[in-house]
């Protein structure tokens, strides 16, 4: 399946819904330029719903920890919303489970994000 | 493709991402006929990828010229997939361990970590040149922890 994403904004929020695949190549790319993207034009808050992603493997596990990197060094924070289970077993795995901010309810992740 | 045995078959590849997802598309057909449930069928796939993975980007580094080979055998004892590439050799020794904190956020380096987690027994030989990677689920039993053998 084709890794799409696609951003909205929800008040100082921009939710990114991924569906399909995060894997080496296509996947990963998508991730890496929508966030690129975001960033330049300097949204803070970014909120990545997964709710919709089937697979990760270790490179889009890369990207997302890159993804946190990037919009933590701008000043902005970036969370997780809806993980699967296997994305879930993945991130306690490699324990980056305690590095990033998880959510299962977008209302309660939006206004979760300091006011900027 | 070709077949040694009635139950192993092995596929010599090229050294592309196609080829990557043709590795995990055939570990997770072989992981169904072995019977493994579901979250078994998912890892042993996902460890072939990332193996599959190493031997194209980091292996053979993407050389046309170069290729990797994927071999599946079922026992009755266990799935055993092995996958050979042709770069230039890899020490298990050299491998950082992600977990530690000054690896925790690094972009990349959890793909041998991972094939670990997710198979019962992992098997990095150096070939100088050329790394084989044998992986072993067995059959009728979780996953326990990896063991390494350094040949």
């Amino acid at each position: 399946m084709t890794m799409k994403a696609i951003a909205r904004q929800l008040d100082a929020v921009t939710i990114v819904d991924l569906s399909g695949r995060i894997t080496l190549g296509e996947g990963s790319v998508v991730l890496r330029d929508t966030i690129r993207d975001l960033a330049g034009k300097g949204r803070k808050n970014i909120l990545l719903n997964l709710g919709e992603v089937t697979y990760i493997d270790s490179s889009g596990i890369g990207e997302l920890v890159s993804a946190f990197t990037t919009i933590r060094n701008q000043g902005g924070e970036l969370k997780l919303l809806n993980l699967t289970k296997k994305v879930h077993d993945l991130l306690q795995i490699t324990k980056l489970y305690t590095v990033f901010d998880i959510k299962d309810d977008e209302a309660a992740a939006v206004g979760s994000f300091a006011k900027k | 493709m070709n077949s040694s045995a009635t139950n192993r078959v092995s596929y010599t590849l090229d050294s592309t991402l196609e080829s990557v997802n043709r590795a995990e598309k055939k570990a997770l057909e072989m992981a169904v006929k072995s019977g493994f449930g579901d979250d078994c069928q998912h890892n042993i796939a996902m460890a072939v990828r990332e193996a599959a993975v190493n031997a194209v980007l980091h292996g053979n580094a993407y050389d046309p010229l170069k290729k990797f080979i994927v071999a599946y055998e079922i026992t009755p004892q266990a799935l055993v997939i092995t996958i050979t590439d042709q770069g230039r050799g890899l020490d298990p020794e050299d491998i950082p361990d992600p977990l530690s904190p000054e690896n925790l956020m690094k972009n990349s380096g959890r793909g041998i970590f991972l094939i670990r987690a997710f198979m019962d027994e992992v098997k990095i030989r150096n070939l100088n040149p050329g790394t084989e990677i044998t992986l072993i689920k067995n059959v009728g039993r979780k996953a326990v922890n990896a063991e390494e053998e350094v040949q």
